[in-house]
């Protein structure tokens, strides 16, 4: 398949390809940065994390459609606050559901695959009853279209660069929560010996709401991120959990470097093999791959131990 | 082999006795032929329920991949089917006759290779079985002789589901594509559409169905089925007891596994047709709710359960299209949380004391002899 083209036209295809699936990279590190840690840190699986994405998704939308029917001149900036505004709706849903369902289930962590899976469904169902079923598309701000000229063969576009900014930003942060602050320190607490952490006076039931509702939140931006490259609709974040937790498990769990890795190769590789074949055919070999490298590492790249 | 005293306790007998009554006699009276075939269609699901009740209740095992060897099962089957509806004088029109109808849509003058053995029915009964055995196989012995296991396994079992499904769709000149394979005729020159036909595939499909529960209460009640339940509670002691955990996995997998195949074979006959949409993550997973409504430590409970969900999922998307994933969701959740072991959880709580307390008064001599507690709830 490579025969076909010259080095110089390979090297150019490569970037190219490699700079359009930035998108779908930052989509993948946003939305597994948010299961790894519901997932890594706290044990749930959380397979309604797709439709928490989606409902960022939905929020972005709705605030492009409020600017442009009320703030036309500020439309340019929308998109800081629909991040905000995604990032609040899917963490407060995230901590309402984890009031409501995760924290009967901790000990269970197999039966919050089902339990999740049926909140999921149940929220597809909110969103097609409240949005349509059809799919709404996001008009972009005009700064954020086109792309740079770096040489004659290669273009990068701008919003990929945007939000891959943005992703590194998040990903700092949640790196610098989790690790440097007070807070982080308690989750880790918690997440290592649940009575220990109790019986020396942190709470850890807000401990676990508010991790929950942060990866949540995260999830939300990974939608608005999503909104560019994709059309939503009610079931378009199933599409993306299977590829998540994927990305999750082959970085190796607890992981955050991990999953950056995992989500940088899996998605650039699918995005570079989508140019010389099918989408459909790229994406099986992708996450053949992926799974076959993890029955030989079932640890994933980065883990320490997942052994139980 | 350790057999306890008789094969079936007496609320197994009593749930065995029911069970045939209602799929030997009752439905097939009461029900016309679309209805009989869409309680065969129910129970192709009830199949791989059998299996998971085996894999997840009693092995501890749970495959969201479920659907993958339902898919297999059912695309062999529909292989034999289909490859009997396109003979040379069927196809006349065709550019190329002879070979079945997607793939002339698709530009194929030839029949693949891996089509050319299905030509044979003995062939496809052993493949029906085979094919999604040895893939168990492979999967489990990569998974579980690394000792991976709870929801890596689950996680990667749907990864898998995924891939089959997006390759199914993707690859429409050999599979059928996103259709299926539809179309389906006759089996040996014996036209399996008009009715007498589904009812004839009906009964087969019972006794099939009867068969894999007489092997699947076998496995419980042998030192097998005792292990598996050890291997879920404890897993290290069994380990320190000197079995090999992991090939017991395997085992229970692979049966799981050709259960689903079976139920996938039998899916092709009765319905007809074989699709990528019983493939995927969804129907994977509608297969786990299934026994967890049922329940998952029972056998019959998670029969009861594929009947009764895909009955609820008929008429209520029939009338109620929106409210279905809504209960379907709500459903789940309550299981999870209110009742773990299901609909047969409920009968051994509430109903059964009462139908004991009724034997008991009437024999007039409490205390005998119980082994029931395999159905119990399990020690969490």
């Amino acid at each position: 398949m490579f025969g076909d083209y010259s080095l110089g036209d390979l090297g150019s295809i490569f970037v190219m390809q490699g700079f359009a699936g930035l998108i779908l990279f930052s989509v993948y590190v946003l939305m597994a940065l948010g299961l790894a840690i519901i997932f890594g840190q706290m044990g749930v699986i959380n397979m309604a994390h797709g439709e928490f994405m989606i409902l960022g998704a939905y929020v972005t939308w709705m605030t492009s459609n409020l600017f442009q029917a009320y703030l036309p001149s500020l439309f340019s900036g929308y998109f800081f606050l629909a991040m905000i505004l995604a990032f609040v709706a899917s963490g407060a849903l995230g901590m309402l559901v984890e009031w409501a369902l995760i924290r009967h289930l901790y000990k269970r962590p197999l039966d919050t695959l089902l339990a999740t899976w049926g909140l999921s469904l149940m929220l597809q169902q909110a969103y097609r009853s409240v949005f349509g079923a059809r799919e709404v598309g996001v008009e972009l701000p005009q700064w954020m279209l086109g792309s740079l000229h770096v040489t004659d063969s290669i273009e990068v576009p701008i919003n990929g660069v945007f939000v891959m900014c943005l992703t590194v930003l998040i990903t700092i942060s949640v790196a610098y929560v989790l690790y440097m602050s007070r807070w982080g320190r308690q989750v880790r607490a918690v997440v290592q010996n649940r009575i220990m952490a109790g019986a020396v006076g942190i709470n850890t039931e807000k401990v676990d709401r508010y991790t929950f509702g942060l990866g949540c939140g995260i999830a939300g931006i990974a939608g608005s991120a999503f909104t560019m490259i994709g059309s939503t609709g009610p079931t378009s974040g199933q599409l993306y959990i299977v590829d998540t937790f994927l990305v999750v498990v082959f970085g190796g769990a607890a992981s955050l470097l991990g999953t950056i890795a995992s989500a940088f190769s899996i998605s650039q590789t699918q995005s570079t093999l989508e140019f010389f074949m099918s989408g459909s055919m790229a994406k099986v070999l992708t996450l053949l791959a992926v799974v076959g490298i993890l029955m030989l590492r079932p640890q994933g790249l980065f883990a320490l131990k997942v052994r139980k | 082999m350790i057999i306890t005293s008789r094969f079936f306790n007496r609320s197994e007998l009593m749930g065995f006795i029911a069970l045939a009554a209602v799929l030997f006699v009752i439905l097939p009276l009461t029900l016309d032929v679309f209805r009989l075939n869409l309680v065969a269609k129910y129970l192709t699901y009830a199949f791989v329920a059998l299996g998971l009740v085996l894999c997840w209740g009693y092995g501890g095992i749970l495959s969201l991949g479920q659907g993958v060897f339902f898919g297999l099962g059912g695309y062999c089957m529909a292989m034999f089917l289909k490859l009997e509806a396109s003979s040379v004088e069927n196809t006349k029109i065709q550019s190329t006759p002879g070979i079945p109808d997607f793939m002339d849509w698709n530009q194929i003058t030839s029949l693949p290779l891996f089509w050319q053995p299905f030509h044979s029915l003995a062939f496809t009964i052993l493949a029906i079985i085979l094919v999604p055995g040895l893939f168990a196989l492979i999967i489990g012995t990569a998974m579980f002789k690394r000792r991976v296991g709870g929801t890596y396994f689950a996680i990667i079992t749907q990864a898998v589901a995924a891939i089959l499904t997006i390759l199914i769709v993707g690859q429409q000149g050999y599979t059928g594509g996103i259709n299926g394979m539809t179309d389906l005729r006759t089996l040996k020159g014996w036209d399996i559409r008009p009715d007498h036909a589904k009812i004839v595939l009906y009964f087969v499909e019972v006794v099939l169905l009867f068969a894999c529960i007489g092997i699947a209460q076998f496995i419980r009640l042998t030192k097998l089925g005792r292990i598996l339940v050890a291997m879920r509670e404890q897993e290290d002691r069994v380990r320190f007891s000197g079995y090999s955990v992991a090939n017991f996995k395997i085992f229970a997998f692979c049966m799981a596994a050709v259960f689903a195949a079976i139920g996938g074979a039998t899916f092709a006959l009765n319905v007809g047709f074989m699709s990528p949409s019983f493939v995927g993550i969804v129907p994977s997973i509608e297969m786990v709710i299934y026994t967890a409504v049922g329940g998952r430590m029972s056998i019959f409970g998670a029969i009861w359960g594929a009947i009764l969900v895909n009955f609820a999922k008929t008429s209520l998307s029939e009338s109620f299209p929106q409210l279905w994933l809504f209960g379907l969701g709500a459903l789940f959740i309550a299981v999870v949380l209110a009742f773990p072991n299901g609909l047969s959880g409920l009968w051994a709580d509430y109903v059964q004391p009462r139908i004991d307390r009724l034997f008991a008064s009437r024999k007039a001599k409490p205390g005998w002899n119980d082994n029931s507690v395999a159905d119990g709830a399990p020690a969490e």
